[in-house]
């Protein structure tokens, strides 16, 4: 550990203030609370709420699983992951399953995930509204007053305008009912394990200070129209080159010899454990 | 191969980060010294403390050093550092009136009481390069240190005294009643107006109280500041400044000691203060001079008036121009924030991308539609 920092970086008030805002995001799921946000030593944008909400959980015990578009050895999951191993020296794992935390950017995993796990998703713009309404002040007082008509003019127009709905990442969904949510840049096809899930959701935007959260067995619905229903990305009779997985979100790879398509699974630390499990070994 | 390309990032960090290191230390020049960059480059480090919210020279300077002269990269260090320390008290309010005064001047008055005094500043500087300098050394600079000191007359202190506390000009027109404190703001409350927000342990709200506004410009970046404020002298935006007076100095620091209760002097900062006066014509009763104010660390005479500029203009009654925007302008001038955020447009975005691709071959795929989308990616 590094000697002259506080045990997971921030002092403990900090922490305390940290985790009495992520109660207050439990107790009304889908609601932005503000909070502090001190800079992190790495810059904002680059996961700093993910990374907050880590170091005020984390101790001793704790195992963390660290990833950055589906994979654990992307540079900057690499780069928070080495963050936080210096000012706790937590186990790190790539198994979704053996993992208490993870901290992730722009996926959910595969593997479905328990009651004894908490799932922290970097969030870059935590306004669903921002699309149609640039003020914070508004959008503060539409979501007050569940004043949610301009973004469902939005999808309608945008069905007027492309006969679907346009929205790739980041789809907006309503929770429990109340809150409209954005979900972080996670692709339509995460949305689903949103929605009455084993594991508490932890949202954190550093830049943008502010916490929601979505917690375990919680109404998670995407945003649509009874003859125009939310639809998760098609990957029609695509495979993982890799591991042979045809049940999941698949990353597109131009290969540099001939210049064909191909694809590989984007959840990395699940893609292995198919694998393993192909060729017979324990993973 | 494509899959390995995402991957392996450990090395390839490690890698990048020997190579920023060795891009600093390859040239055969010696290695810069914190102190040398503390006196010398003094601009440099009170605009890292100022925008990096920390009064310590010696960490500013080492920031400096550490990110070649990055100033956004300075000053996140010096931000990410503060973090780590704990919140044990805040200052009591101290009077700018009692600042150990550098510089002191006033656009709006010629004679001013305790007078004008220019001190040290680049504004009647030639900006010729002097390439005398190319050949400085610690010899020729001691020369002219003692030229320097040699030539000039100090006062005696016993037949001139030396004035402890400069009256402010603004208190001519303060007694006089052409002055109004602050434009009242309805929309928020009292006690939301009397409190002091603290920005290190809260996050801004809309519409956020005066002492808000203040704090988070005077931790704004210098070029983000003046970009606004230009906009409004320039002619988005109507409040037609004087400089009422502009202070550079030393300002003493006292807090409540934690026991004992009794204010002691902990030491002072070196600031810069600009108070402008604007007119202001409300809806009711005669017109009247309002006041903007800026107070940054160190000498930043452009971030002080820049501050002192929208603090005013963003007390417009019925905000039209972007800089009377208070969510606009406190939303984007903390450079730390701006820096992260466009530089994290350099993280892979596969994901997100892959969904966008998804939805635009769908809507390229339906039959009825035909727009403007050529290219490759079909």
């Amino acid at each position: 550990m590094n000697p002259g920092y506080n045990y997971a970086f921030l002092d403990e008030g900090s922490k305390k203030e940290i985790r009495r805002k992520i109660l207050k995001a439990v107790a009304i799921p889908g609601y932005q609370v503000p909070f502090g946000s001190p800079e992190m030593p790495v810059a904002r944008g680059w996961g700093t709420g993910g990374i907050q909400l880590t170091l005020s959980l984390i101790g001793p015990e704790d195992t963390l699983k660290v990833i950055d578009q589906g994979c654990d050895g992307s540079v900057n999951a690499v780069n928070i992951k080495k963050f936080i191993g210096r000012v706790t020296d937590v186990r790190t794992t790539t198994d979704t399953i053996c993992a208490t935390l993870i901290q992730t950017r722009h996926r959910i995993p595969e593997e479905p995930m328990t009651d004894k796990q908490i799932l922290i998703l970097q969030v870059p713009f935590p306004e669903a509204l921002r699309t149609v309404e640039p003020s914070e002040t508004e959008t503060r007082r539409m979501h007050g007053e569940a004043d949610y008509s301009r973004l469902w003019l939005y999808l309608y127009e945008d069905i007027v305008k492309f006969k679907e709905i346009s929205i790739g990442a980041r789809y907006p969904v309503m929770v429990n009912g109340r809150y409209i949510m954005d979900p972080s840049p996670i692709p339509r096809w995460d949305i689903p394990k949103l929605h009455q899930a084993e594991t508490l959701y932890l949202f954190g935007a550093g830049r943008e200070k502010r916490i929601y959260a979505i917690p375990p067995y919680t109404e998670v619905r995407p945003l649509e129209f009874e003859d125009f229903k939310f639809r998760v990305e098609e990957f029609h009779d695509k495979v993982c080159l890799r591991c042979g997985s045809r049940n999941t979100f698949l990353d597109e790879i131009i290969s540099e010899s001939t210049g064909q398509r191909t694809y590989f699974c984007s959840d990395t630390g699940h893609c292995d454990k198919v694998l393993a499990a192909q060729e017979g070994q324990p993973s | 191969m494509g899959y390995v390309a995402v991957k392996g990032g450990s090395e390839a960090i490690e890698y990048s980060n020997t190579l920023l290191n060795y891009e600093r230390i390859k040239g055969g020049s010696a290695p810069l010294e914190i102190d040398q960059i503390r006196d010398q480059l003094y601009l440099l480090v009170d605009r890292i403390m100022g925008e990096g919210s920390l009064y310590a020279p010696d960490l500013a300077a080492l920031a400096i050093k550490q990110s070649a002269g990055d100033t956004l990269e300075a000053s996140l260090m010096v931000r990410a550092f503060r973090t780590t320390l704990p919140r044990i008290g805040y200052s009591l309010p101290g009077s700018a009136q009692k600042m150990r005064i550098i510089r002191r001047i006033s656009a709006a008055f010629k004679d001013i009481p305790g007078g004008q005094i220019l001190g040290p500043t680049s504004d009647y500087s030639l900006r010729l390069l002097n390439f005398e300098l190319c050949q400085e050394s610690s010899k020729t600079k001691e020369e002219s240190l003692r030229t320097l000191l040699g030539e000039l007359s100090f006062p005696d202190p016993n037949q001139e005294p030396f004035l402890e506390s400069f009256p402010k000009v603004i208190e001519i027109l303060r007694k006089e009643g052409l002055l109004m404190e602050s434009i009242p703001r309805h929309h928020l409350s009292t006690d939301h107006q009397r409190t002091v927000f603290d920005l290190t342990r809260q996050s801004l709200t809309f519409p956020a109280p005066r002492s808000a506004q203040l704090q988070a410009m005077a931790r704004g970046e210098t070029g983000g500041l003046l970009a606004l404020a230009y906009t409004n002298m320039r002619g988005y935006g109507d409040i037609h400044p004087v400089i009422g007076e502009l202070r550079v100095g030393f300002l003493p620091v006292t807090i409540r000691h934690p026991y004992s209760g009794v204010p002691y002097h902990v030491g002072e900062v070196k600031v810069t203060e600009a108070e402008i006066i604007a007119r202001f014509v409300g809806k009711e009763g005669p017109p009247k001079f309002t006041l903007g104010y800026g107070l940054c660390y160190g000498q930043n005479e452009i971030k002080a008036i820049s501050m002192a500029i929208l603090d005013r203009a963003m007390q417009t009654e019925e905000p039209q121009a972007v800089s009377e925007n208070q969510e606009f302008v406190l939303s984007h001038i903390d450079g730390i924030e701006s820096m992260g955020f466009c530089n994290h447009w350099k993280l892979p975005h596969y994901v997100t991308f892959q969904s966008d691709l998804d939805r635009l071959r769908k809507a390229r795929d339906q039959e009825e539609f035909i727009g403007p989308l050529d290219g490759e990616l079909s």
